[in-house]
């Protein structure tokens, strides 16, 4: 039944679009010559405005823009160039400032360490001068002790023999003839007594 | 309402006839047109270079990127030598473009469907190109028509066909955007027509080709115009650079 009705009203339209186009005068209104004149006018008159105001108002303002902008960009980029630049500038003089202290401690350090070092080894000098000082004294009061030392033993020998002598036998010995015994014993084993 | 395909292109008096001496300078819908296309370009353009933001807005941008396109359009095809006629050619291009898009709206005029229209567009860019030829080379110009490594015996042949092609330039420039607007304006309402005589039962393929139709009117639109402003130039390089 659509089917039916579907090709009815097909048909029904084409009849109805062949009296449409039926009606049509023919020709093209393009190459109807009487309004020619008054459209050239009209172009020229329009297209001659618009001409005039873009190429004397409107164009050169977008020109300037666009110039405008490149130019603040470009300015922009240049500052940051040169901002950077003085900033690497900056960061060179402060490396060099640090190397400079560094070198600078250093050398403090160094000279620090050279003083200490110098009074140490002075004061270690006036030190061992004195330990010196101190060491050869005691030597030579050694050395006088023990120089004195046989005569002192060899008296108190001759000495303590009397005593031992005078309480064993009850007389009195001659001092002189002990000490000569005891020289001879001096003289003959001194040298192991002492250790010369 | 009229059925017709060709009753879109019919030119009509709005308001009084208007006659200087004997010419008829009626104010007419296709002169309405040209009107409303002008002022449009001039409001949009005029909007977009108003305010100079370093960040454009979108009307701005709109407009710097239309001059940076016919810019580059112009410096790619007719060198630096052409900037002179940068203004010319922009305003030739939007001014074709706009009347080709306010076409594509419904019940409007399409001021470049008249042959009259193009070809008055066309002859004046001829007689200027060749003005500008002969004022910049003088009869050197003339070299134009005699390309450099053609054999003598095929020199006057050559020629001849250099210069028939030569003068066939504003025919062939005006036919071209007339003819591709006329009959794509002609095939839409030829399928709207379809569509209306086929009714709610056979009109869905028509309407869609409509559709579709429109979608490449659109393109032809923008495409007719870059052509038209991209041919302006290519005849203005022959003119500025002599290369024959």
């Amino acid at each position: 039944m659509f089917k039916k009705l579907f090709l009815y009203l097909l048909i029904a339209n084409f009849f109805f679009t062949n009296k449409i186009f039926a009606a049509e005068s023919g020709g093209m209104p393009q190459l109807d010559p009487e309004f020619w004149i008054s459209q050239i006018f009209w172009l020229v008159l329009t297209f001659g405005f618009l001409y005039i105001v873009l190429s004397k108002l409107i164009l050169p303002k977008i020109s300037a823009n666009l110039e405008l902008r490149k130019s603040q960009i470009q300015e922009n980029i240049e500052a940051a160039e040169k901002q950077r630049e003085g900033s690497e500038a900056k960061l060179k003089e402060f490396d060099g400032i640090i190397l400079k202290s560094k070198i600078e401690a250093k050398n403090i350090f160094k000279d620090a360490r050279e003083k200490v070092i110098k009074n140490i080894n002075s004061k270690k000098e006036i030190l061992d001068k004195q330990i010196d000082d101190e060491i050869k004294k005691a030597e030579v009061e050694i050395d006088t002790l023990r120089q004195s030392a046989p005569e002192k033993i060899n008296k108190i020998a001759v000495v303590t023999s009397t005593e031992i002598l005078k309480k064993l036998i009850g007389a009195e010995v001659n001092n002189s003839s002990i000490s000569a015994i005891v020289d001879d014993l001096v003289k003959k084993n001194g040298d192991k007594y002492y250790g010369h | 309402m009229a059925a017709n395909p060709m009753t879109q292109f019919e030119v009509y008096r709005i308001g009084p006839e208007i006659k200087v001496g004997a010419f008829d300078i009626s104010f007419t819908n296709a002169s309405l047109f040209m009107v409303i296309s002008s002022l449009a370009i001039l409001i949009i353009f005029n909007l977009g270079s108003k305010k100079n933001s370093i960040l454009p807005n979108k009307i701005q941008l709109l407009a710097e990127l239309s001059y940076s396109f016919v810019s580059k359009m112009i410096s790619d095809t007719a060198g630096s030598k052409a900037k002179p006629y940068f203004s010319f050619i922009f305003s030739l291009f939007m001014f074709v473009l706009f009347c080709n898009m306010f076409g594509m709206i419904p019940y409007t005029f399409t001021v470049t469907s008249h042959i009259i229209v193009t070809f008055i567009l066309a002859a004046f860019i001829f007689i200027g190109v060749t003005v500008i030829g002969f004022i910049k080379h003088g009869f050197g110009y003339l070299k134009l028509f005699v390309p450099s490594g053609v054999p003598i015996v095929l020199l006057p042949l050559i020629v001849v066909i250099e210069i028939i092609s030569y003068l066939s330039r504003p025919i062939s420039l005006s036919v071209r955007l007339f003819a591709n607007m006329m009959a794509g304006h002609t095939m839409m309402k030829v399928f709207g027509g379809f569509v209306v005589s086929l009714g709610i039962v056979g009109g869905w393929l028509p309407l869609s080709f409509s559709v579709a139709l429109t979608g490449l009117e659109i393109l032809v639109a923008f495409l007719q115009a870059y052509v038209f402003a991209i041919l302006t130039c290519i005849y203005l390089n022959d003119a500025l650079n002599l290369h024959h």
